[in-house]
């Protein structure tokens, strides 16, 4: 198996072939932020989070995500710099002004990825007009609902349902600002032939957005590493206590 | 020449308002009216919300008096379950209920209105204030204070949070009583039932040095209506509803509170974002009723406690049937009395520390309302829901609403016995802003009408000339 050798964050580090700079930063400890990744799915590169500087030959510095770039021979990386940090929470705010978020009264407070991302990346408050869109709530499926208002496209319950249940129940409508998540073809979710009601999607959610029916306010707990958990099951036969 | 005389705003009350006076050439009062100069709109933005959101959401509407908002909701979520909660969930919710009596009425009466009634209304506006008091009266401020405090900590030992628990659900209650809070109740009871019976001692006492004002905040005959216990005794959280007229007389009895509109109509003024709730059979403004500590006090036949009911009777001896607005302060001292009994009485329940607290079901019905004693006075919340359990409709009756004709004809009647000329005092000013506060107002809690309201919007130039003018409704 070849290595490659490179540098993060001034610390010498060492990744397989085909591991991305996430995963190679990860295995060394040193932690970048992520949103849209969730360990056991593929990586989609969608919320732009993990972005980390590469430096270039001749100088200067790109910006690559850090979920979707292979880790190569040589690279330097910077994964915490002024400029990371900014971007990092530009995208967090845009993402509170895209939806009607709000915290206070979400099924998820107090255990949503989102939220916590807002107070990692220093968040205080959005600089940008909020769109505030008139999104729906699906309260169709007898076990499951849906808030477009939460949702932030990080497309975890399109991979879930087609990585892992293998339904491919969800997909992604619409283009920009318009983008939903859909079950079938737009169907109710309640109406949808293909789901099976396993609530692998509702697991993986970062937000408010899937939850349990007759969840009260903070009272949504996703079990997101119930994903990977299963995948290992599978793949590795590996069973982690 | 005729002078307009504006308060704005408000002070010492919870939320925005304004007064205006409205003298004719004569310099006597023509006008005088109680505006709420805020708005809130819960009742639109709900809509589309599932049903299981709305107890936290709608507890939002207010900081002091977020238990109410979310009893109410629950009440109405639990009608739409088609479920009654398991009786430790009732007791609980029963309990936090007085809870948040106590601690809103101790603000009411120790931050707001104690400087008022200890240093007089024509004391030193810049001492006239919960600071001057604690200057003045160290002891009783403090001790006004941890009734709050009293209150707000069993709230978070139930709800998890002192402001804007999440606690109360359709179905019943999310977390129930530890044993450690339940003795950590317990240890406060003596402490803040000599508190409060210090305070009614000395109110009782300054009712003499104030019996100007009494006269003439807000005395005047009006309907008075509540929850009563199902044989006569004061309510806080279940039972039907009675009207009682001002003689004490009862006029309706065993109302069901699920067919208020029955028997409760909305009206809107042009000036204010509150609706004004009246009683239906006597029409509007005839029907104007009261309701809060006052109207509780006078239409229950007894309170549940030793105590409370003590002075109750005292109360009942003294002044009949109630009339005078600024008795809500009165009212008020023996309803914290009667919740600090309540409490001490609950945490001795067993089954307090039932984990046996939610009842779990689906949508059964898509119409439901729910009522409890908000301290403020009798809280509807009416929802209107699909099959999926998404709100169509949300209407609120909130109780301070319900005042709002009371407090306009406390306005007018302050200002007719102050005011004669257009000087006026400072003191005459305070007692104005005073009569709204004996009612303790919560006027973020009120403001829900959209639109309802008939506006008028009138242009004028610089020489009073009318340009242009739009009217709605």
């Amino acid at each position: 198996m070849s290595v490659h050798t490179l540098r993060i964050d001034e610390k010498d580090v060492s990744a397989r072939a085909g591991q991305t700079i996430l995963e190679a930063a990860s295995e060394n400890g040193i932690s970048i932020p992520t949103l849209c990744h969730l360990e056991g799915l593929s990586n989609v590169g969608a919320c732009r989070l993990c972005l980390v500087e590469v430096a270039v030959v001749g100088g200067g510095t790109r910006l690559a995500a850090a979920c979707v770039t292979a880790a190569a021979e040589e690279m330097v990386i910077q994964t915490d710099t002024d400029r990371l940090r900014e971007y990092r929470k530009m995208i967090v705010e845009l993402l509170f002004a895209e939806r009607n978020h709000v915290c206070s009264v979400c099924v998820a407070n107090n255990h949503c990825e989102l939220q916590e991302m807002a107070v990692s990346q220093g968040v205080d408050h959005v600089r940008y007009d909020y769109l505030e869109p008139r999104c729906d709530v699906d309260l169709s499926h007898p076990r499951f609902g849906l808030d477009h208002n939460r949702c932030i496209l990080c497309t975890r319950c399109v991979r879930a349902c087609d990585e892992v249940e293998g339904a491919h129940t969800w997909d992604v409508s619409g283009r920009g600002t318009l983008s939903r998540v859909v079950t079938d073809l737009n169907a109710p979710w309640g109406a949808s032939e293909t789901c099976t009601s396993c609530g692998k999607c509702v697991m993986a959610c970062p937000t408010g957005a899937l939850f349990h029916q007759s969840s009260t306010v903070s009272e949504m707990i996703h079990e997101r590493t119930r994903l990977s958990f299963l995948v290992d099951a599978r793949e590795k036969k590996q069973w982690h206590a | 020449m005729a002078t307009r005389i504006v308060i704005d705003p408000v002070t010492r009350i919870e939320g925005h308002a304004k007064i205006t006076i409205q003298l004719g050439d004569d310099g006597k009062v023509v006008e005088a009216r109680f505006h709420v100069a805020e708005f809130r709109g819960f009742e639109r933005f709900c809509v589309g919300r599932p049903l299981w959101e709305m107890a936290a959401i709608t507890a939002r509407v207010c900081g002091i008096c977020p238990v109410s908002h979310l009893l109410a909701s629950a009440k109405a979520g639990d009608h739409i379950l088609s479920v009654t909660p398991p009786p430790a969930a009732l007791k609980l919710r029963r309990l936090m209920n007085l809870a948040q009596i106590v601690q809103s009425h101790a603000l009411s009466f120790f931050h707001l209105s104690a400087p008022d009634l200890i240093l007089g209304f024509d004391s030193e506006p810049s001492r006239r204030n919960v600071f001057g008091l604690m200057a003045t009266d160290r002891e009783l401020a403090r001790g006004g204070i941890r009734l709050r405090q009293f209150g707000q900590e069993i709230i978070e030992r139930l709800g998890g949070k002192k402001v804007h628990p999440d606690w109360s659900v359709p179905g019943g209650v999310r977390e129930p009583l530890t044993e450690a809070g339940r003795d950590a109740i317990r240890a406060w009871i003596p402490e803040v039932k000599a508190t409060v019976l210090d305070a009614l001692g000395r109110f009782k006492g300054l009712l003499d040095r104030h019996r100007d004002e009494a006269e003439c905040f807000g005395d005047f005959p009006s309907l008075f209506l509540g929850l009563v216990g199902d044989d006569g005794t004061w309510e806080h959280h279940d039972g039907p509803i009675r009207v009682v007229d001002a003689k004490g007389i009862i006029v309706a009895d065993r109302l069901d509170p699920q067919r208020y509109m029955n028997y409760i109509g909305e009206a809107t003024q042009p000036d204010s974002y509150l609706k004004f709730p009246y009683y239906k059979p006597m029409g509007y403004p005839e029907g104007i009723y009261r309701v809060g500590p006052l109207a509780r006090l006078n239409l229950c036949d007894r309170m549940p406690t030793e105590l409370a009911e003590r002075e109750r009777r005292e109360f009942r001896d003294r002044f009949g049937t109630a009339s005078s607005s600024f008795l809500y302060h009165h009212a008020r001292l023996i309803e914290i009395l009667a919740g600090v009994e309540g409490i001490a009485e609950a945490v001795e329940d067993p089954e307090v520390l039932s984990n046996h607290i939610r009842a779990r079901a689906g949508i059964n019905r898509l119409e439901g309302v729910g009522v409890s004693e908000a301290p403020r006075g009798t809280l509807f919340h009416h929802y209107n829901v699909d099959e999926d359990g998404r709100m169509l409709r949300v209407n609120l009756i909130i109780a301070t609403g319900q005042n709002g004709l009371a407090m306009n004809r406390t306005v007018r009647q302050i200002a007719d016995r102050y005011i004669d000329g257009p000087t006026i005092p400072e003191g005459v000013l305070n007692r104005l802003e005073a009569g709204i506060r004996a009612f303790d107002p919560c006027l973020s809690c009120s403001t829900h009408a959209v639109g309802l309201m008939p506006m008028v919007v009138r242009l004028i130039d610089a020489d009073g000339r009318l340009l242009d003018e739009v009217r709605r409704g």
